[in-house]
């Protein structure tokens, strides 16, 4: 049995999201989790909302409480600041769930003095991270410890009041015992046994201790027993102190500042053999990173650049090569020329001072060895597409991938070897108002203007019912030139999209038709002009 | 529709019945094209000209039954012969790549069967369409490829020479010297659409072939695309009687077989 400090922040899910910004302190919240309430602000929980309702029951007993979708993701990503904070405080911190820790009572104990001051000085720290309401338990193993801070009182809001100690519970070693008896079995964790205790006729954890430790292992097997020993406050359950990750960036200040891509490519070489080497040592190889830079004026920029596989010393050099030029190319000093990397190299605008390269995903090694009987065929083609990408930059390789929507333009997107696409519009929903299949073979990058013509040589147009002037007969490129027949011809099919939408809507008509070659065309009227959108040859 | 669909075999000087003295032009011309497929066989350059898995309904238009490893073909500029002929290695687990084509319709592409997780596109090699494409002619089965700005013999053949010796097969949008055959669409009709009403269903294509080998084209018509979004052959009886049937089917066969064993995909 160790004496253990828990320090609980509560309601940590709905914390999160105010940190998040997606709701404001103070408001109605509840986190919501597959239509059940996972947890609730004060103020949701002053009208009535529990944990565990129904999401329809919450919002009937509270009108104006704000749904948040609950996501594990934000509220580890949030409450990791919180951990440094209290590692830099004080070693060997489990984390048992977003808001929960464990720790150790003994060496903080003996460092602040006594149990009582390494609790203050725990809380004082988070409450200084701008946590409203936190709470300490100290007790005989993580257990009581838990049942301690959660007993604890809720902060008084009046100004002067002996607040720290409502919200610490130190439970002393001979009492734990005694503390845990009056609680129901159902803290243990465990429906099915506190509901067959309940029907035994034991109600609390003291009834329950006072069983036979025997009795209950013959009864309950090994799990019965273990949470005996919780109710007799014989916890052994030990902590798993987490290992604080290790700290993989690196940085690199330059000194002069470097101004030329060829130079910054050489200095930063070192930086990443460093990194690989590094990483290689703990079985680590890179899946992501992220590179910084920082020019002379205090700038600074970063992106994230993913691999297929992992990052090698000489890929990262090209990542980070690619981006300085991305960034001389977006500040337009060498404007869309599509020459190699190194012709484009020199000249950045402001001077760079500082690199930093940071891997964002690590895999362990294991994974990306070459396999004993030669390497997979993806991995030829991985080398032949960096090559190419090295030889054009980064964008100019591409994967194609389906999207959904309803023009042309909208239903592929063309995704950077390497890179992954999160795309809004999912390509398996119905996207009514989408051109029928079969779709056309070739899509004008840029679509071509042209002028439809009636039997009679005037320009056919559709007016505000939607209807075409006269029958298109024929259709000529917009400069000017040979009129093409149009040998049959179906349409026109409006699409009207985000009409409450000012910036964004769009209006435009579409027109299927056949020239007398027997090649299908794509025609659409937008704006008062009509455009070859794509072929269908 | 039967001069289209005899054309394979079909000389119009030999079609007059005019006795003896057709039959023996009809011999000589099989002479002469006996003679030269074993002329061709003798100066092959590789032992084994293997064949990739090819659309069925359009294997058997193809010289050799399908589409040759390390050969290159020129197509005339369509998208859908382009994605019709990528289909079928795609399917069969190749990777595909596609130069100098920007206007390459992916929608289009995964309905006509190709892989999208397969497939790369340079979209703008700008000058160094050479460069690129032998660079990934080491790793991809397939290139379709629109030549940039033209290029000097010698780099053609140093090209053709490395797509050899890497046995991936080049579809050329363009001119190309010494390519294995010119697949080209000479006759087209949509179907579907009417005077203002209906859409665009069908579309039946004549896909003539002509080869070095056998200098009367092989045309053969076919609906590209089906009303399935498919591709599928209109005169196979009339093709099977005439085409060499036994070698091509066996050659197809073995190349469906080969592609489908793992190790070949991992090698």
């Amino acid at each position: 049995m160790t004496r253990t400090i828990v320090a609980w922040v509560p309601d940590w899910p709905i914390l999160a999201a105010v940190r998040e910004g997606l709701v404001t302190a103070g408001q109605a919240v509840a986190v919501v989790q597959q239509n059940r309430i996972l947890a609730c602000s004060s103020a949701a929980r002053a009208q009535g909302v529990r944990a565990g309702q129904r999401r329809r029951e919450a919002q009937s007993l509270c009108t104006e409480l704000r749904i948040v979708p609950a996501d594990d993701d934000r509220d580890h990503r949030l409450f990791s600041p919180l951990i440094d904070v209290i590692e830099s405080l004080v070693a060997g911190v489990q984390v048992v769930r977003p808001g929960l820790l464990a720790l150790a009572a003994r060496g903080p104990a003996r460092y602040y003095g006594s149990e009582k001051a390494a609790a203050l000085a725990l809380r004082s720290a988070l409450l200084a991270e701008g946590i409203p309401d936190a709470r300490l338990g100290l007790a005989d193993g993580p257990f009581a410890a838990e049942l301690a801070a959660r007993s604890t009182a809720p902060e008084p809001t009046a100004p002067g009041e002996r607040a720290p100690v409502q919200s610490v519970r130190i439970v002393p070693r001979e009492a734990t015992a005694a503390f845990l008896a009056p609680f129901p079995v159902t803290t243990l964790g465990d429906p099915d046994l506190a509901t067959l205790l309940g029907r035994l006729g034991v109600r609390t954890l003291g009834d329950f201790a006072a069983l036979p430790a025997s009795a209950v292992r013959d009864r309950f097997g090994a799990a019965g027993a273990h949470r005996h020993a919780l109710a007799g406050a014989a916890d052994a359950t030990p902590l798993l102190p987490r290992t604080p990750p290790p700290d993989l960036e690196r940085v690199l200040d330059l000194e002069p500042p470097l101004d030329r891509v060829d130079q910054l490519a050489f200095a930063v070489r070192q930086l990443a053999d460093d990194l690989v080497e590094s990483l290689v040592a703990r079985l680590l190889v890179a899946t992501a990173i992220r590179i910084g830079f920082r020019d002379e004026h205090g700038v600074e920029s970063e992106r994230a650049w993913l691999h297929p596989r992992s990052f090698r010393a000489s890929e990262i050099v090209d990542r980070v090569r690619w981006q300085l030029s991305g960034e001389t190319r977006t500040l337009g000093t060498r404007p869309g020329s599509p020459g190699s990397a190194a012709e484009r190299g020199p000249g950045l605008r402001s001077a760079i001072t500082r690199v930093t390269i940071m891997p964002e995903s690590v895999d362990a090694l294991a994974h990306h060895e070459p396999g004993l009987w030669g390497a997979a065929p993806d991995e030829r083609v991985h080398h032949a597409l960096s090559r190419v990408q090295s030889l054009l930059g980064h964008e100019a390789v591409l994967t194609a991938q389906r999207t959904g929507g309803r023009t042309l333009a909208e239903r592929g997107a063309l995704v950077p070897w390497g890179d992954r696409l999160v795309s809004p519009r999912p390509a398996d929903r119905p996207w009514p108002g989408a051109l029928p299949q079969p779709t056309p073979g070739t899509v004008f990058p840029s679509r071509h203007a042209v002028t439809v013509l009636d039997a009679s040589g005037a320009p056919v147009h559709v007016d505000e019912r939607m209807r075409l002037s006269a029958a298109p007969a024929g259709f000529a490129p917009g400069a000017g030139g040979a009129a093409r027949p149009v040998t049959s011809w179906a349409g026109p099919w409006p699409l009207e999209e985000r009409w409450w939408d000012i910036p964004r809507r769009r209006l435009l008509h579409r027109l299927q038709v056949v020239d007398s070659a027997g090649v299908a065309w794509l025609l659409v009227l937008e704006g008062g002009s009509w455009w070859a959108e794509a072929r269908y040859d | 529709m039967p001069a289209l669909a005899l054309s394979v075999v079909e000389d119009p000087p030999v079609d007059e019945p005019v006795g003896g003295t057709g039959a023996a032009r009809i011999q000589t011309v099989d002479t002469v094209q006996a003679l030269q497929a074993r002329i061709d066989s003798l100066q092959r350059t590789r032992l084994d000209s293997r064949l990739l898995p090819t659309h069925e309904a359009l294997a058997d238009l193809l010289p050799a039954g399908g589409l040759q490893e390390g050969a290159v073909y020129t197509l005339s500029p369509s998208s859908a012969l382009t994605m019709a002929l990528l289909a079928g290695p795609s399917a069969a687990g190749a990777w595909c790549g596609v130069v100098g084509m920007p206007e390459f319709g992916i929608e289009a592409a995964e309905a006509m069967g190709i892989d999208l997780d397969r497939l790369v596109l340079v979209p703008h090699p700008g000058d160094q369409w050479l460069t690129v494409t032998a660079a990934i002619a080491d790793a991809l089965s397939v290139i379709a490829v629109r030549p940039g700005r033209a290029a000097s013999d010698g780099a053609i053949a140093k090209l053709a020479g490395r797509v050899r010796e890497r046995g991936s097969t080049l579809l050329v949008a363009g001119a190309w010297p010494q390519a294995e055959a010119m697949i080209s669409i000479t006759g087209s009709r949509w179907s579907g659409l009417g005077d203002g009403h209906g859409y665009l269903s069908e579309r039946e294509v004549t896909i003539s072939v002509s080869s070095r080998r056998s200098p009367r084209p092989r045309s053969g018509r076919l609906l590209l695309p089906d009303g399935e979004l498919g591709i599928r052959r209109l005169d196979r009886a009339d093709a099977a009687q005439h085409t060499d049937a036994t070698q091509p089917a066996d050659a197809t066969q073995r190349a469906h077989e080969r592609w489908s064993t793992p190790a070949r995909r991992a090698g």
